[in-house]
């Protein structure tokens, strides 16, 4: 997995490409997130449109990913779901946790 | 790898992660070539994925001496699968429901539920002498995507 970053305003905006499974991607994500926070900055936008393949281990990322950023007093949304990711989300009601944009304005706008 | 007769195919592989997207490819493929379109073919991949990486995590303690084997066997419409490891066993009743709200936020625990919704049945067998078998099947004729969806 491939995580390119850059700043929109107050918001820390980074792309992922490439698979987020178990044994490849998945604690790429969670190193990611925690070098963001550590750089101190915990508005995350995570634009997934370059997400080929997510499996069960790689929602559990994003979903510890979203504690994480929480618990610190951050906040972590996401830009440009792949259907296919939708549908995982919904299908496990995930899509009631995360708040989800198609306009990247407008989701840093929300932050 | 064999192709036996009729449309059966088997794989065994080792316990490694990477191996993984093998055994989801074939699925995928078996699946095109049967006449499912690339969403249906795409959800059973993704079963199928989530059983052999069970099989290898949890099953084989990612002891990469330990095989996991997949078969694929079409009776007509009816793709049946069946995922095997080296594994001891476990008691798929004690796996939480991932839609309990106590649960939504672990990080864990959506892999067989996953499998559920993307195919028709599934079900658990334990070897006395060891190992467990996952047997999967799904009716190619009903439709692809989510929309039967067991959830």
């Amino acid at each position: 997995m491939k995580a390119t970053s850059r700043t929109v305003g107050n918001v820390e905006l980074i792309k992922l490409e490439g698979k987020i499974t178990i044994g490849a991607g998945d604690s790429q994500l969670r190193e990611v997130i925690t070098n963001a926070l550590n750089s101190g900055k915990n508005n995350l936008l995570l634009d997934m449109s370059g997400v080929t393949t997510i499996d069960s281990s790689g929602i559990g990322e994003l979903v510890g990913s979203y504690t994480t950023v929480t618990n610190r007093g951050g906040k972590l949304k996401l830009l440009h779901l792949p259907a296919k990711l939708n549908e995982l989300l919904h299908v496990t009601q995930l899509i009631t946790v995360f708040e989800v944009y198609e306009n990247e304005q407008e989701a840093a706008n929300s932050f | 790898m064999e192709r036996g007769e009729g449309d059966r195919i088997e794989i065994t592989i080792s316990s490694r992660f990477e191996n993984i997207e093998l055994v989801q490819v074939i699925a995928e493929h078996l699946c095109e070539n049967a006449g499912l379109d690339e969403d249906g073919s795409h959800w059973i991949g993704m079963a199928v994925r989530e059983a052999v990486a069970n099989a290898i995590k949890h099953g084989n303690k990612l002891d990469t001496r330990k095989k996991v084997n997949a078969r694929f066997q079409l009776r007509g419409s009816e793709l049946e699968i069946t995922i095997s490891d080296e594994g001891e066993g476990f008691d798929p009743e004690k796996v939480g429901d991932p839609l309990n709200p106590q649960n939504l936020m672990k990080t864990s625990g959506r892999g067989i539920f996953y499998m559920k919704t993307f195919m028709d049945r599934i079900k658990y067998s334990f070897n006395p002498g060891g190992g467990t078998s996952l047997v999967m099947t799904k009716n190619l004729a009903k439709g692809s995507g989510l929309a039967s969806s067991k959830a």
